[in-house]
């Protein structure tokens, strides 16, 4: 399972003197949805377009399942090879089986053009066989018109299929439907695909690998997680965008903690300690002094189990051992411990044991959220 | 006047009949010929296009040759009869169809085109599944224009002695009888007329169902 379905080794090309692939090296594992990704001009297209020889390479080899390509009648490598492009590329004047079947007919004339293999097709891919087969692409929406191109693709079942920013000329909606079901698809079907977009959202939701490419050479390559953990270089930063990575690393607790937390005296009685809870409306009191001296911190719970106690203060029922922060603690840090705390309170105390704020799981989600909330409102407008 | 034309049409109507068909066979022959090297010099061109500009400069300078001058020197080369008429007629009709392959082959989207090199199409399968059917109804407008053009033509081609309903028309005029005029000119305006219908409805059932789609949601 671990063998590569394509390999490049030392590639360049280049037109007269521009180098746009500079002496590249990658490996494509098989069964896995490869997603190239870069800014337009760093020669991802050029790369997958190397693959089946629509460009040649200059020097180097590029190897699919161990076979240098160029060795390979060109229209033979890419028969076995699923292409898909920006949705024009269907073709107008042929029905919607008669695109898909497309590559089959080549070889084999009409003999390829298998009905019962054309609507398994159409169905895989969500569409409705018998309403659609009969009809031309430009009855069609962009996004079922895609959903053909991917049909297309499949028909001649390639172990291998290339797709060149196929989703970029839909709409949003249509876009996260189509990746969905190609992440479905794939989980089934087990190709690989060679998937180029400059979308890194695309990247990130849909990928096994990314490969990040830029000024013809790969940057970094790996799955979505590890780059999202150590992008390999401040232009991988900036790419992956500051909104994924700034929010949750170079936050600290005192950037996200509420400042005015609902807090009590640990002298207070238990009956005034849920009054005050009812009109503040939390369900948990920070105990702390006048001096602002941390104690501990309580929640309905704690003070409803022994409410008929009527002696008893908060001093009593509240629990001292609960975590804490510093306010200096980075926030990536401080995730782990406020989604294990108990009730999802945690209090925010100095090294001096001051009180000083609280942070709390619906704090975290508001902070984390906020660069894209953001992005919202401004494309809003 | 229009009884006089009925008479001439009446008495004649055997001869009208020879000279339209006669008509008919020259213009349809030289049609053939014209499409036959045409379309595949057009094709050619794409291939090579820096021989476009020369060759399509050169098929547009036998066009602008008036017509009747064409068939002249037609006479010293080829001699007279319907032989040369057809000679001259190939080389009137050759550049629209010529021109309209050209220019519809090669605005042939690109992108079609890669997605099926991409696919793996040879270049005679790009050719011909499809350059020529997306090139078509620009081939086909060509043609049109040419058939048109050629039946006109035609009617001079009887100077040089290839008959047709050229003849009705020049023995009118010698023998100033309108009658015999007409019948030459109307049959001639009639089969152009019906020839260019003929053609446009054989386009209109010859584009799949998906190009007229895009054709009237482009317009």
């Amino acid at each position: 399972m671990n063998r590569n379905a394509v390999e490049f080794q030392n590639v360049s090309k280049s037109y007269g003197d521009k180098v746009v692939i500079d002496n590249l090296s990658l490996s494509i594992p098989e069964g896995n949805i490869v997603v190239l990704v870069g800014p337009s001009g760093c020669g991802k297209t050029t790369t997958m377009k190397m693959i089946n020889r629509l460009i040649e390479s200059s020097s180097g080899e590029v190897r699919v399942f161990g076979q240098e390509v160029r060795k390979q009648d060109r229209a033979e490598l890419r028969r076995q090879i699923g292409y898909v492009i920006q949705q024009i590329g269907l073709f107008p004047h042929m029905t919607i089986a008669e695109n898909i079947s497309l590559v089959p007919r080549l070889t084999q004339g009409r003999q390829g053009h298998d009905l019962t293999k054309i609507d398994q097709l159409l169905e895989l891919v969500g569409l409705d066989a018998a309403s659609y087969r009969d009809r031309y692409p430009a009855e069609l929406s962009g996004g079922q018109q895609q959903r053909v191109g991917v049909a297309r693709a499949l028909m001649a079942n390639p172990p291998i299929i290339l797709m060149d920013e196929p989703f970029s000329a839909l709409d949003p909606i249509t876009r996260e439907q189509l990746q969905d079901e190609l992440i479905r698809l794939n989980e089934e079907l087990h190709k690989t695909i060679v998937f180029v977009t400059h979308d890194m959202d695309e990247a990130l939701k849909i990928a096994d690998q990314i490969i990040i490419m830029q000024g013809g050479q790969v940057i970094q390559q790996g799955t979505p997680d590890q780059i999202l953990r150590h992008p390999a270089d401040d232009f991988v930063r900036g790419f992956i965008g500051e909104k994924r990575l700034a929010s949750n690393l170079s936050l600290t607790v005192a950037d996200v903690m509420l400042l005015q937390p609902v807090k009590l005296s640990r002298f207070k009685g238990l009956a005034e300690a849920v009054q005050t809870m009812q009109r503040k409306r939390v369900t948990a009191v920070l105990v702390a002094d006048q001096d602002g001296r941390y104690h501990g911190i309580a929640d309905t719970n704690d003070i409803y189990k022994r409410y008929r106690e009527e002696s008893l203060t908060l001093e009593d029922v509240m629990r001292s051992d609960a975590p804490t922060l510093r306010p200096e603690i980075a926030l990536s840090e401080a995730i782990p411990l406020v989604q294990d705390a108990p009730f999802g309170h945690v209090p925010v105390v100095t090294d001096g044991g001051k009180l000083v704020g609280l942070v709390t799981r619906a704090s975290l989600v508001d902070v984390l959220a906020k660069p894209y909330l953001e992005e919202v409102v401004a494309s809003g407008e | 006047m229009v009884n006089e034309i009925l008479t001439t049409f009446a008495d004649r109507w055997t001869d009208i009949l020879d000279a339209s068909l006669q008509h008919m066979m020259l213009s349809l022959i030289a049609l053939f010929w014209a499409i036959l090297i045409a379309v595949p010099l057009g094709v050619l061109l794409t291939r090579y296009r820096k021989l476009a500009g020369v060759v399509l400069g050169l098929v547009s300078v036998l066009q602008t040759i008036p017509s009747l001058a064409l068939l002249g020197f037609m006479i010293p080369i080829f001699g007279i009869g319907s032989v040369p008429a057809i000679i001259a007629m190939v080389a009137y009709a050759l550049l629209p169809i010529l021109r309209n392959t050209y220019t519809g082959i090669l605005d042939v989207d690109a992108s079609l085109l890669e997605a099926g090199r991409g696919m793996g199409m040879t270049r005679f399968q790009l050719l011909r599944m499809l350059e020529l059917p997306l090139a078509r109804p620009m081939i086909f407008a060509g043609i049109r224009t040419a058939t048109v053009m050629t039946i006109g033509v035609a009617t001079l081609a009887s100077f040089i002695g290839a008959g047709g309903l050229g003849d009705l028309i020049l023995r009118g005029i010698s023998m100033v009888d309108t009658g015999v005029i007409l019948a030459g000119a109307i049959p001639a305006a009639v089969l152009a007329i019906l020839f260019d219908l003929l053609l446009a409805w054989t386009d209109r059932m010859a584009t799949p169902k998906g190009l007229r789609i895009r054709k009237d949601l482009h317009s």
